[in-house]
């Protein structure tokens, strides 16, 4: 339900990377956790609405979503914990720590320079 | 074409301005809770019982969270203690901007516990952190048992379980036992208080673990001296 505040978030701060290199960005790469309450999809649909008719109209989304892995404290094994099972499938013992899943994180951003103007 | 690595938080603005809450309540020696519940919960009257029972001497303060009106503030005020309402206009959480904003005129030295009662709502307040100790999440027994399996994150963020409106056990379907088996399957060894606002049942637990929560914040407070 709060995927328009994060999408506006998301705008912003690629708006902002591209003005310090007077670039125009092309393409936005987010990680998105389980864990995280947000929908991908509801996400998605928030970019393009907010981009829609602007000058990052066209502008990617690429989203990595990340499974909820918890590495052992035992053995350090690292694992995806689905149907919360929090035993290591490697020693058995439930003693472990959240690694990935919680992740709302942009990654990167694509630039590409502005044609030099022919006017 | 170039690609440039940015590696920050989507929220980092937001962490920011909760990082610096957070080091105020530090320094001001102030334990900051967040209630988080979907609408009906009971975390307005939580917070009246609440008040109701802490001595006049507490030097508590409450920043109640809604889209609309002012209900839950008047509701509250009448304890005496300073509160205030947080209208959205519309946004489903509280952000740590609108913390910042509503904390202006208050003088934290003056605190001991500010309670912040959130936006109804178990989705969205999970993401934003308001620079408190901890996020405690409220499941009433009119709700499914299954309600931590659905909404995981807010859950697994929580350091406490408040289930409430206990007293209506009897007449609703609500597997209390599974209800604390599920919330322990999303974050294991969470802490769980059972309540009634109505009965009385449960509220000295829940003071109880305040005050333990308020003697860590301290300790953890001197430790950085």
């Amino acid at each position: 339900m709060h995927e328009l505040g994060i999408a506006q978030s998301v705008l912003d701060a690629v708006q902002a990377e591209a003005a310090t290199r007077n670039s125009k960005p092309v393409k936005v790469g987010l990680r998105i956790g389980e864990l995280s309450a947000i929908d991908p999809d509801a996400l998605r649909f928030s970019f393009e609405a907010l981009t829609a008719e602007t000058d990052l109209q066209g502008l990617t989304l690429d989203i990595e979503f990340c499974r909820r892995r918890h590495r052992c404290l035992d053995c350090a094994t690292e694992f995806e914990v689905k149907d919360f099972i929090f035993d290591c499938p490697q020693c058995g013992t439930n003693r472990n720590e959240c690694i990935s899943g919680e992740e709302l994180q942009l990654a990167y951003v694509e630039l590409e320079e502005y044609e030099p103007s022919t006017a | 074409m170039n690609r440039v690595p940015l590696e920050k938080k989507v929220l980092s603005e937001n962490d920011r301005v909760a990082a610096e809450l957070r080091e105020r309540f530090r320094q001001n020696d102030v334990l900051v809770v967040n209630l988080i519940s979907s609408p009906g919960s009971g975390k307005t009257t939580l917070l009246e019982k609440t008040l109701e029972a802490l001595p006049r001497t507490e030097r508590v303060a409450v920043l109640t969270g809604d889209i609309q009106t002012e209900n839950d503030a008047n509701r509250l005020k009448r304890f005496g203690f300073p509160t205030k309402q947080i209208t959205t206009g519309g946004t489903c959480h509280l952000d740590a901007r609108m913390i910042d904003k509503h904390l202006a005129d208050w003088n934290l030295g003056e605190l001991g516990i500010l309670f912040i009662e959130n936006v109804g709502n178990l989705v969205c307040p999970s993401s934003y952190d308001l620079g408190e100790a901890a996020k405690i999440v409220l499941l009433s027994v009119t709700e499914g048992e299954d309600k931590p399996l659905k909404y995981p994150s807010i859950f697994f963020k929580s350091e406490l379980v408040i289930i409430t409106k206990t007293d209506l056990l009897p007449y609703v379907p609500f597997d209390i036992a599974k209800a604390e088996e599920n919330a322990r399957k999303v974050h294991p060894g969470v802490e769980v208080v059972r309540v009634s606002c109505t009965a009385g049942y449960g509220l000295q637990e829940w003071l109880q673990w305040l005050e333990v929560k308020k003697t860590a914040v301290r300790q953890e407070a001197e430790s950085y001296v």
